[in-house]
């Protein structure tokens, strides 16, 4: 009650409020988004340690044996441990090759995302820098890019290129550029035309520099959210395209190539081997998809409350 | 008037070319500054200040275009140099400060990359010595705790603070002109008598030559040394601060300082100039403000008044008040 007591507990603790510490409180704002972002990490942390907490590795034939194929879920095998999800046609433990599965789509996933950010952003600013007829010609291509159906681009490519993850990350490259490409040259003709780009002008900074130092960074935002939207759209394709068979070696399954492995033995009553690998994959993509949602309403200023 | 003025701008005429025909946003502006001197460039919106202020750094985008005139720098014909020579000089020697400090700093930059970005543009010292000059600048702007500011995003800062970071910015590199382009207009009376009184003192002891352009008569009669009066296009009168605002002798500054409301006319009806400002696209063959004009005579309508000199200043006028301002 009395006054001299009073400072000592309304000290107020030195939070700085950085940039930082704002998004995350908005992005938090919303449970679901909350919910997704943990799942997500969830999801790349069992990728990640893959190796340590499967209990069979899914790649070691030593491990597999034939003759526990197809087996239900909770079974002892003959090596005597419990197939928790059953087993595959291969005879393979279906919780350890769907963590190895998931493993392979979010590489492919993220690094195909990554890359094509990076040359679609090359390509999106230099259009917006250069303007005139190699702008247009820069986005005459990125049109025709866009007007062909992804999957058909990807499998042409996949036909040339064949098998193997490098393959598949060039071609999803291929197909998602473009988005980049788009996204970026809008944004930043909208930032050239800002006032601090005239004040940065003012100040006698050469044009390469005020694109990259001080228009770049105004376009994160569209970017990232773009980034999310395209890595969950490059793991359902990686999945479309193993489940037709093209995408990835036998020996090596991703998610969709698991699901392509169970998918014959669906009406015969072995749901599991095609249902588990579809749930995770359908998992994954919601989360990543929700956590887009999300930072685009964060990250969206026209949307600010 | 002993040495050459730091600037002299001599019948400057930008135009810009649109598809609706040929704006004369400046149409033949002359005026100068000297070292250590503030001149005001009043006018209403339009009548092509900013536009002057664009032309002198050479930032003219098409369709604008000088069409002719002369814009002498320190020697240096601004008008014909090339983007090269220019842009040396941009940020340098010659810097802007602008309306909207709101605007003007890079939101996802902090003070401290934009002000070493402006002096490693210009200056190879390294970037220890460049954050130095940054503190320095914004000590000299009246920033308090400036190693606390540079560190900050223009996010965190207010409005009058950061205008005090655009020019500790437009300071930095300690140009010879400063051009001002309406910096208070966006700010509190306080903090804009506060920024006034900076900018005139950053001034007097750097010995930079400033341009502010402004409409607002009372802080150019506060703030500049001389006046120089647009409309349309041309600068109408030109002379010392305290002359002009005494004793305009063109008919249009009389009609803008009567427009000014001050605290003996409370509850009168505050005195108007009729019509508006002339389209520039198609601007009358006389005197511009003929139409608004209450001392319109025929030979205002018939053709260009030419610039003279009455009472050590130029006006373009034929019936200037002369009566009132020497009675």
């Amino acid at each position: 009650m009395s006054i001299a007591e009073a400072p000592i507990a309304a000290k107020p603790k030195a939070v700085v409020e950085t940039p930082f510490r704002r998004f995350a409180s908005e992005y938090l704002e919303s449970r679901v988004a909350a919910f997704a972002l943990g799942l997500m990490m969830v999801l790349i942390g069992l990728a990640v340690l893959a190796p340590w907490i499967t209990p069979q590795n899914p790649y070691d034939l030593a491990q597999v044996d034939v003759l526990d194929s197809r087996l239900p879920p909770g079974t002892k095998s003959s090596g005597n441990y419990t197939h928790w999800l059953g087993t595959d046609g291969a005879g393979r433990d279906l919780l350890s090759a769907m963590i190895y599965g998931l493993r392979i789509s979010l590489i492919v996933g993220v690094m195909s995302g990554l890359i094509a950010m990076i040359v679609g952003t090359a390509v999106g600013m230099t259009a917006a820098y250069t303007g005139g007829r190699v702008e247009n010609l820069i986005m005459r291509i990125v049109d025709l890019q866009l007007s062909f159906p992804a999957i058909l681009l990807a499998l042409m490519l996949i036909a040339v290129l064949g098998k193997g993850i490098d393959k598949i990350i060039i071609a999803l490259v291929t197909v998602q550029w473009a988005y980049y490409a788009r996204t970026v040259r809008g944004t930043a003709l909208v930032e050239a035309r800002k006032e601090y780009v005239e004040a940065a002008r003012c100040l006698g900074l050469s044009s390469p520099r005020i694109l990259f130092k001080h228009i770049l960074p105004n376009c994160i935002a569209p970017l990232i959210v773009v980034a999310t939207v395209q890595t969950a759209h490059a793991i359902a394709l990686e999945a479309t395209l193993s489940f037709l068979g093209v995408g990835l070696p036998q020996t090596e399954p991703s998610l969709g190539l698991l699901i392509s492995n169970g998918f014959e033995y669906m009406l015969s009553g072995k749901y599991w081997i095609s249902f588990f690998p579809g749930l995770v994959l359908l998992v994954t993509i919601v989360a990543i998809n929700l956590v887009g949602d999300q930072l685009r309403d964060v990250l969206n200023p026209r949307l600010k409350r | 008037m002993s040495a050459a003025p730091t600037l002299e701008v001599d019948n400057l005429k930008t135009h810009f070319f649109t598809k609706a025909g040929v704006v004369k946003a400046v149409d033949g502006v002359s005026f100068h500054v000297n070292a250590g001197e503030i001149l005001g460039l009043v006018g209403e919106s339009g009548s092509g200040k900013s536009i002057t202020g664009f032309s002198i750094l050479g930032l003219i985008d098409p369709p604008g275009l000088i069409v002719s005139g002369a814009i002498r720098f320190k020697g240096e014909d601004l008008a014909t140099l090339n983007e090269e020579r220019l842009r040396s000089l941009r940020g340098n020697r010659i810097s802007m400060i602008f309306q909207d400090p709101m605007m003007t700093l890079n939101p996802v930059l902090r003070i401290d990359t934009q002000m070493v970005e402006t002096v490693l543009a210009h200056e190879n010292i390294g970037r220890k010595a460049a954050l130095e000059r940054a503190r320095e600048a914004l000590a000299l702007v009246g920033i308090p705790a400036p190693e606390r500011r540079l560190v900050a995003y223009p996010h965190e800062l207010s409005g009058g603070m950061r205008q005090r970071v655009a020019i500790a910015i437009a300071f930095i590199n300690k140009p010879d002109l400063v051009i001002a382009d309406e910096p208070t207009t966006a700010l509190d009376v306080t903090i804009q008598a506060q920024i006034l009184f900076e900018a005139q003192e950053l001034c007097r002891k750097t010995g930079t030559a400033m341009v502010w352009i402004t409409h607002d008569l009372a802080v150019i009669a506060a703030l500049a040394d001389r006046i120089a009066v647009m409309y349309a296009g041309r600068v109408v009168e030109a002379g010392t601060a305290d002359e002009v605002i005494a004793h305009p002798l063109h008919p249009y500054t009389h009609g803008l300082l009567g427009s000014v409301p001050t605290r003996n006319q409370r509850g009168t009806r505050l005195t108007q100039i009729p019509g508006m400002t002339p389209s520039l696209l198609n601007l009358p063959d006389g005197c511009a403000f003929a139409a608004r004009c209450p001392r319109v005579a025929q030979q205002c309508c018939e053709q260009q008044i030419p610039s003279q000199q009455i009472l050590g200043r130029s006006v373009r006028c034929c019936k200037p008040l002369v009566a009132e301002a020497v009675a």
